[in-house]
Parts: structure tokens; sequence; C-alpha cells
């Protein structure tokens, strides 16, 4: 068995190193824990491996070494019916949105539920809830090359959280925005941790870190050289 | 749940299919082209063994008898040759059918009517018609007649002359070069129906390349594989049926205005009748093919971006 640093777990990375064709190292030995509830910023230049991180979360990525833990299940041994099952606990936003271009707004919300598994009544309740916590307003039936990037985001937003994650992943969410839109979707991420969801959020913006007022993980060159509750942006 | 997902599954096939028409136009009509080969190739089989039956049963072997040989001795004949286990009829025609038959098939060669006006007596002498039950089966019949007349050589033959020897080798050429192009033909439309359906697999392929984004999202949003899958299948299945009903609609104006042309030149096949005759059999045919075709390029395509 694995020992925990904290009692209180949800993700623990143990010693988890990735290399490329064996001389690129993407990662090196990272070890961290997240809490439930947390509300956790990943930062570094590009290349600093938070991508990686994150994809060794969604299990899209297997380590070189060590393992990662999700409630004390280690998430590169499960099968592959298993890993749906986890992506359905963990819900995700891309810099580059990623919806599906042939769904509208609704659809695109509503398909993360079907894949769930989950009644049309239930989706017929619980998608105009989350479009209302998101703010999209009357673009609900307009196709994603219809909005614009800030809608875009609120969707993918909206699509991460429909199913009630216990995990909500955001990977560099406002790369693609403006300020204004920028401060929204934080806002946004903001809310949704306060309703109780653990948040891991990767960005390089400066301003977000510096508002936001909570834990940041410092990382360079595939290393974490810093871990501070309450942190800023030193880079 | 099984039927709430199939439900769902469906719609998004329909729905896809008709968000990406341009897409789906593409495939349907790259499909048809498919299943028209199929199509040519049952047809172009028709023609073969038609024109091979047709042929076949021209084959026969007529026996003509001399002017003076007695109806008796011809009866006597024609009963032993009924016998013969290989023998599947025997026709008699008598002089004066002989005659009346010459008379109508030279009625507008006056010439040739007015010399055999000239003559006091009926010049042409009585045959027996001979088919057999398998074209094999002529050369012994034949050596059974030659035994026959090589009997009777010591009074007096009746028999003036066998055509046999003469039909054979039209027959049997005739036979060879119908086998050859049937061959032939099976050949290039086997390489026809291949080219085409590797085609129609890379078209669908391309399509669901185009996809390819968009199945690793729904995988990270956490859809199950057959859930990812089953809309690309209905989709596919849609391209088939699709292709299936343009292809059979465009063979009734195809075969009608060949109808005839077949008719003539392959002797015997019509091949619109043939068409219409068989059609449940070429709508079974046509549409398997093409749902077939659908389905399995369309798991083949999808399941490249399955893997986690």
């Amino acid at each position: 068995m694995v020992n925990f640093e904290k009692e209180n777990t949800m993700i623990y990375f143990d010693k988890v190193s990735k290399k490329y064709n064996d001389h690129t190292i993407a990662l090196d030995q990272v070890s961290f824990s997240v809490a439930p509830g947390e509300f956790v910023s990943i930062v570094g230049h590009s290349g600093a491996g938070k991508t990686t991180l994150v994809k060794m979360l969604l299990v899209e990525e297997r380590p070189t070494e060590g393992a990662v833990f999700f409630e004390s299940v280690d998430i590169h041994g499960l099968n592959k019916r298993s890993v749906t099952d986890l992506r359905r606990r963990i819900g995700i936003v891309f810099q580059d949105f990623r919806l599906l271009p042939n769904k509208t707004a609704y659809e695109n919300i509503a398909f993360a539920m079907e894949a769930a598994g989950r009644t049309d009544a239930e989706i017929a309740s619980d998608v105009p809830q989350v479009l209302e916590l998101v703010d999209l307003g009357e673009k609900v039936w307009n196709f994603p090359h219809q909005l614009s990037g800030g809608e875009r985001q609120r969707v993918a937003i909206a699509r991460a959280i429909i199913n009630q994650p216990d995990l909500l992943i955001a990977d560099e969410p406002t790369g693609n925005l403006d300020p204004i839109n920028t401060f929204e979707i934080i806002q946004i991420l903001q809310k949704i941790n306060d309703m109780g969801t653990t948040v891991v959020l990767t960005t390089h913006n400066k301003g977000v870190i510096d508002t936001l007022e909570k834990r940041v993980i410092t990382m360079e060159g595939g290393k974490i050289i810093r871990d501070d509750e309450k942190g800023r942006y030193v880079l | 749940m099984f039927l709430t997902n199939t439900r769902r599954v469906i719609r998004a096939g329909f729905i896809n299919f008709w968000r990406n028409r341009v897409i789906s136009l593409a495939s349907v009509l790259i499909m048809t082209v498919t299943l028209f080969v199929i199509g040519f190739v049952i047809f172009l089989g028709a023609l073969f063994q038609g024109s091979l039956e047709q042929i076949k049963s021209k084959v026969d072997v007529n026996i003509y008898f001399t002017t003076d040989a007695s109806e008796e001795d011809i009866f006597v004949l024609r009963d032993s040759l009924r016998e013969l286990p290989e023998v599947a009829s025997v026709s008699y025609t008598s002089r004066e059918e002989a005659l009346a038959n010459f008379r109508e098939r030279h009625k507008d060669d006056y010439l040739t009517i007015q010399a055999l006006d000239e003559l006091d007596d009926n010049p042409l002498g009585a045959s027996v018609g001979i088919k057999a039950k398998e074209t094999a089966q002529y050369e012994s019949i034949a050596k059974f007649l030659e035994e026959q007349s090589a009997l009777a050589q010591g009074k007096y033959s009746i028999i003036d002359k066998i055509n046999y020897e003469q039909n054979k080798v039209a027959i049997n050429k005739l036979t060879k070069i119908l086998a050859g192009a049937e061959k032939i033909g099976f050949a290039v439309t086997v390489f026809l129906v291949l080219i085409s359906i590797i085609i129609t697999f890379n078209t669908i392929r391309l399509a669901i390349y185009t996809s390819r984004d968009e199945i690793a999202v729904m995988r990270l949003v956490g859809a199950g594989n057959r859930y990812i899958q089953g809309p690309f299948v209905v989709e596919g299945v849609m391209y088939g049926l699709f292709s299936a009903a343009i292809t059979l609609i465009l063979f009734y104006p195809i075969t009608l205005w060949l109808g005839d042309v077949t008719d003539s030149f392959f002797g015997g096949i019509n091949l619109f009748e043939y068409y219409v005759s068989n059609f449940t059999q070429i709508l079974l045919i046509i549409t398997l093919s093409g749902v077939v075709l659908g389905t399995i390029s369309s798991i083949l395509a999808v399941r490249k971006y399955l893997h986690v």
C-alpha cells in the first residue's frame, strides 16, 4: 500500500516520470496530492509539463515511472471500461474548447449526459440549470461555429460539469480568450469550486493566479519547483 | 437503458447524416458506383447464361433420308432412337412437310420456286430431328446412327446424310468462345468490384477521418466505444440503403433501354424482363451488399480512432 501524505486525498502523484523516446523528459519525479474540494492551479511556461500532467490524470498518457492514484486507485492499472467510468467522474475543459462541431450547444452538453447513460427526463431538467450557471442566454441552439470564444468555453464548462464530476480539470481554459472573458470564466470556475467540486487549473496567466489567491503549484522543466498555499505567480 | 441508447444512437446517426450532407452525398454516390458494378455482374451473368442456353437449345442432329426411303423403315429407326437413354426428343418431318417448309422459306425467291415447280417429283427426303438431353451426348447418338447405317449397307441405306459432323465444329467453337468470354468478363468484373469496394471503403474512412477529433472528445467526455461507434454505423447503413435505392431506380430506365438491344444481340434474354422478373432477388443482393459494405467500412474506420 502507498503511504499518502495526507489522510484526505483525492489525487496522488507518486514520483511520476514521463520520458519520450528515452531522451526528452516531460515529467521528472513529480509527487503531490490534491484534497477533495481544493482549487489547485498549476503554472509554468510552455513545456514545463502541465499538459502531460493533465493527460496522466485522464489516462491519455502512461507514466514511464511512478503511479497516479485517484481515490487510492492506481488509474493506469484500470481496464478500458473502468477508464471510461473514471472519465465520467472527471470534467475536462480545454484551451481549444473541443466541442462537437455538428451538435448545437444544447446537444453538446446533452451528449455528455447521454454518454453517461442518464435518462431523457434528467437531461431535460439538468441542461437548462447548468446553462443558467454559465450564463449562455439565447445561444443554446447555436452550433459552435456560430459562437464566440468566450461562449464556446462556457458551453465546454457546462459540458464538463453536467454530470456533477468530483474533479474538474481546466487545461489553459483562458488561453484563447480576452481579459473580460478570462475573468468571467475564472469566476465560473470559482463558483463551481464553491459548490464542492475539486478544480485543477493549468495556466500561464499571471493575472488569473494573482486574483485567485488559492494553492499554486509551479513547474519548470518537468519538476515541481514551488507549492504554495495562497500562492502568487512567480516565474 | 439498452432501448434508450439504441434510440439515441439511431437518432444521432440520422442527424449526423443530414448535418454532414455533403460528405454523405459523396459517400452515397461512390457507393452507388460500387453497387452499380455489382448489379452489372448479375446482368452479365444472366446474359452469358442465357446465350449459352440459347446456343445449346439450337443444337440438334438431323438425319436426312433418301427420297425412296419408306415411311415404315423411317419409323422403325425413329422408334429405336426414342429408346436411347440419351435422347430427349425425336421429331419427324415427312417429305411433304419438308417441301412445304422449303416453299415457305423461299417464298420471296421466285427463281427457286420456279425451278421447283419444273420438277415432276418432290426432290426432298424426309428427315428426323434428334435432341439430346446433354450437348455432350450427341457424340454417342451419332455413333449409334453410323452403326445403323453400316448395318443397313448390305441391302440399301435409307439414310442420305447426318449433319452432326458439320454442326459439331460450329457448336464446339461457339461454346468455347462463350466460355472464354464469360471467364474474361468475370475476371474483369471481379476486378471492378474489388476496386470499387476499396474506393467506397476509403471514402467512408475519409468521411470518418474528418470526425477523428470528435471521436477523441467523445472518449474524453466518457462515452463508451459502442456509443461512439453506433451513429457512424447507422450512417454507414444509411449510405448503403440510399445507394441501393438509387442503383435500383437507375437500373429501371437503363435495362428498359438495353432490353431490346440485348434481346436481339444475345438472343432470348431481354434485360428489362430479367430485371423485372428477378427484382426481389436483385433488390436483396444490392441492398445487402450496400448495407454490409457501409457497416463494415464504418466499423473498421471508427475502430482506428477508438484505441485508448
